[in-house]
């Protein structure tokens, strides 16, 4: 077998994968956003309906301050455990990586425990704080797989900070907040972009943990949910999904361009 | 084996044209050196050798009397050290010696004793066991030689054996490498861009320039008798004296040269370890900078040659003239040589 | 040094930043060996919830690493060659096709089973079957194999090493064979650990996928949160943690590992 028929040969599994098990369902689930009577117009009803416009808005306002909360609190805890070195630190950075890999459903779980019913809030002021079913649940628990994410590519890209800058700008005598403001930040500035961009789109597409709060709020995957599933409006559930898919994509797709890698999404 | 390279040309996709047909015969256990500068086609020519480029059409490369033009690389039977000698990082030493008779099936038995022989040719006996990133350049260099002859290729390809190493190493290794050749007794042909390199090392010489071979023989010949004036330049940087030629005297803005009637019509070279100092000489100059290299002093000389060119030479004395100072100089007309027309070479 | 008012504040963000990420999951360990969790700790610890849990559950627990380990074969026949082909190619044809499959990082979950469902949701043979749960974990799981890969191997000149096996007889298989994959291993280990970690943990798409008679670990988590008191539902966390943590950690340091050589 000569060089070439080997690299092509090498390729042929994927390829085959690929075209059955993403491009022909991609392709079907584009067609059968069309199949209901309202043809292709059903991507302006989604614009026409108020429930979906609703839940469009809510779904994008609920994933930007997620993501918003997350750089700024993921930055901060990665500038800290980047510059500084002290006992326990290792074990820190692992409760703080380590949820990078909980399944949606799991932290949903977690966030009933913190602002449930029978939550820890709940139990150490009964009958005042019960978050978990609420915006706020959902908030936390968005959150709650952000962070992750946005501190390891924070983190990545402060290793990456040429220290010398740091203290070229000393030298000039600028503050800490100068530093900060004048140094630091735009260095970081291409991967906030993109971590920001991950975390808004991981919120976007979070389909397990809404499931398990079973929250009165609507967002995007649990309208696709019930529509595909209750409504069997099937025509919906896909154009939906295809308007979701786009969305994502494409936002992510601009953050690449700004750094280069992805973190592990999931949730 | 004789190899034998007949128009091999080589043109990629976007049509750069890497190598312009060429012709080469290399002898049993020669070792041919392919010098020149980075981009002049050397690398492609050895690659196209070894089957790891595919020539043009209308290329023809044989060993002996086989045509192996068509030959996938795995089945050409021949050793190659590569620029980063790419020894396998997952491997021993032993192991990365022994990959090539493996990989022929070679009975394990007789592999081990082959291995070892060369390990011991190459003086690797002591390191056989360790990993390759725990070796010196040097040691790195002689395993990529041992695993390239020990499943006793037809052919030895070299590409840039020594650029890898630092300055200093590289001298003596020179010597080494050459002495290690010549015992495994194997056609090789090597790629540099040394020249010093490839004088201490080869039999021949092949002089490239853009995708072309522009003269191939024994160093002293290429050195004394070069075929025009990239060669001269690029062997012992030879310095053209461009000046008028009037009734077989070149005049220079720094005085006049007799030359013989065969200059008629071409340029004269001269190298700068044939200009001497000299008080009666009858060219004139100012020393423009001198330098102290160890063995003698190199002086550059203005006002000899026209537009604000200098003039090298060496001087061998303790002492040298003050740079500002006025010097004359002597040329023995016997070391010039003369090329023809000067414009239609590579520089 | 002193330490400024600034750093102080930062510290506190980094320590309330982990609690909010470990109590809750403290929490669910402790509710998962506590007798009754309303009466706390003092009620006593038992095993007994642990107990009841593999009574329900452990079909889940067998399935999901079954699948891990299924998902982590297909990923390595399809991923480990398909990645040295892309690095082989290094052209746009090959951006794109690495771009393609990456669109499942990118798609949420739910919009690619949906894609999945109505593909092949009639097939009844193939989707009651576990190989259509299978086929999703795959989708999700395999950008990550080929980029683990893909990213040591542009990292390390294996052109060269290719080459110089060619030049001793070696064939294109016995290159992959014994150069490629060997020296590629630190990004099929990582490769590989995140693979199984991520299959493990994949609810979205398995939800839509899975069948009454193949509920996965998560979703039998999903089930018993829905169902199961807060103790059951615990314990079953606890033991999802317990297989999903060491693997996580293992999968942090594999993937450390890769990017080190990487560089």
């Amino acid at each position: 077998m000569s060089d070439r028929t080997f690299v092509t040969a090498c390729l042929v599994p994927l390829a085959v994968f690929a075209l059955a098990f993403l491009a022909l369902p991609l392709v079907r689930l584009v067609q059968a956003s069309s199949e209901s009577e309202a043809g292709w117009q059903i991507y302006l009803q989604i614009l026409q309906t108020p429930r979906y416009l609703e839940t469009l808005v809510n779904t994008v306002l609920v994933s930007l301050a997620v993501s918003l909360a997350a750089l700024v609190l993921a930055t901060t805890a990665g500038l800290f455990l980047a510059r500084n070195r002290f006992i326990g630190r290792g074990l820190l950075l692992s409760v703080l990586t380590l949820p990078l890999a909980f399944p949606g459903v799991v932290i949903g779980f977690l966030i009933i425990l913190l602002g449930g019913r029978q939550g820890l809030f709940n139990q150490l002021l009964p009958g005042h704080i019960v978050f978990a079913y609420s915006l706020t649940g959902l908030f936390l628990g968005y959150l709650y797989f952000s962070i992750p994410r946005v501190l390891l590519t924070v983190m990545a890209a402060v290793e990456k900070l040429d220290p010398a800058l740091e203290e070229a700008a000393r030298t000039l005598g600028a503050s800490p907040w100068r530093i900060v403001v004048d140094v630091i930040l735009p260095g970081l500035a291409p991967s906030l972009v993109a971590a920001g961009a991950i975390a808004f789109a991981t919120a976007m597409g979070a389909f397990g943990t809404a499931f398990t709060l079973a929250t009165n709020i609507d967002v995007l995957p649990m309208v696709i949910y019930t529509e595909f599933t209750l409504s069997a409006n099937i025509a919906m559930a896909s154009a939906l999904s295809v308007l979701l898919g786009v969305v994502t994509w494409a936002l992510l797709y601009v953050a690449r361009s700004f750094a280069g890698t992805t973190v592990a999404a999931g949730g | 084996m004789t190899l034998t390279i007949e128009n091999a040309a080589k043109t990629f996709a976007d049509g750069t044209r890497a190598l312009c047909p060429t012709n080469l015969t290399v002898g049993p256990g020669e070792i041919l050196s392919l010098l020149g500068p980075s981009g002049c086609g050397k690398t492609t020519l050895l690659r196209i050798i070894a089957g790891l480029e595919r020539p043009d059409a209308g290329s023809r490369i044989r060993f002996d009397e086989t045509d192996v033009t068509g030959l996938a690389v795995e089945h050409r039977n021949v050793g190659m050290v590569f620029q980063s000698y790419a020894l396998f990082p997952n491997m021993s030493v032993r192991a990365n010696v022994g990959y090539g008779l493996k990989v022929r099936k070679v009975p394990a038995e007789e592999r081990r004793q082959r291995v070892d022989e060369v390990l011991r040719l190459c003086r690797l006996t002591d390191y056989a066991d360790r990993p390759t990133h725990a070796l010196s350049g040097g040691q790195r260099q002689r395993v990529a030689l041992a695993r390239a002859v020990a499943p006793r290729p037809k052919i030895l390809l070299l590409d840039e054996p020594l650029s890898a190493l630092d300055a200093a190493l590289r001298d003596s290794l020179r010597d080494e490498l050459a002495a290690m050749l010549r015992q495994f007794r194997i056609t090789a042909v090597f790629v540099t861009h040394d020249q010093s390199e490839a004088m201490a090392i080869a039999d021949r010489i092949a002089v490239m320039s853009s995708g072309t071979m522009l003269q191939v023989g024994r160093p002293e010949e290429l050195y004394h008798a070069p075929a025009n004036a990239f060669v001269a330049r690029f062997i012992g940087n030879a310095m053209p004296l461009a000046g008028q030629m009037e009734n077989g005297v070149l005049h220079l803005p720094g005085g006049r040269l007799q030359l013989p009637a065969s200059a008629a019509g071409k340029t004269a070279y001269i190298r700068s370890e044939n200009i001497r100092l000299d008080r009666s000489g009858s060219l004139e100059g100012k020393v423009e900078t001198v330098t102290f290299s160890g063995g003698h002093f190199r002086l550059a000389v203005g006002g000899v040659l026209p537009d604000g060119s200098l003039l090298y030479l060496q001087h061998p004395g303790r002492t040298a003239p003050e740079s500002g100072s006025t010097v004359r100089l002597t040329i023995d007309p016997s070391d010039l040589i003369y090329l023809a027309d000067q414009t239609s070479t590579h520089s | 040094m002193k330490r400024s008012l600034a750093w102080w504040l930062q510290g506190a963000v980094t320590l309330v930043i982990a609690a909010f990420l470990l109590v809750p999951a403290v929490q669910s360990i402790l509710a998962g060996v506590t007798v009754n969790y309303f009466r706390g700790l003092s009620s006593g610890l038992t095993l007994k919830w642990i107990e009841r849990v593999w009574e329900l559950y452990s079909a889940s627990i067998f399935l999901s690493l079954w699948l891990a380990i299924a998902c982590l074969a297909v990923t390595l026949v399809i991923g480990v060659p398909a990645a040295y082909a892309l690095a082989r190619n290094p052209g746009r044809l090959s951006r794109m096709l690495e771009e393609f499959i990456s669109l499942p990082l990118a798609i949420p979950g739910l919009a690619l089973a949906l894609a999945l469902l109505q593909l092949y949701g009639t097939l009844s043979g193939f989707r009651t079957s576990w190989t259509f749960i299978l086929v999703g974990h795959v989708l999700y799981t395999l950008p990550f194999m080929v980029r683990s890969v893909l990213a040591v191997l542009m990292a390390m000149d294996f052109r060269s090493l290719e080459e110089s096996a060619a030049t001793l007889g070696a064939s294109a298989f016995t290159r992959f064979r014994t150069v490629i994959v060997p020296n590629a291993m630190p990004g099929i280990l990582a490769g590989a650990l995140t693979v199984v970690t991520l299959s493990i943990g994949e609810f979205n798409l398995t939800w839509m996928l899975h069948t009454p008679y193949l509920k996965t670990l998560p979703v039998g988590l999903a089930d018993s949160y829905a169902s199961m008191r807060l103790e059951v539902a615990s314990a079953y966390t606890l033991v999802f943690f317990a297989m999903i943590v060491p693997l996580l950690m293992a999968m942090q340091w594999a993937s450390a590992r890769a990017q080190r050589i990487a560089q």
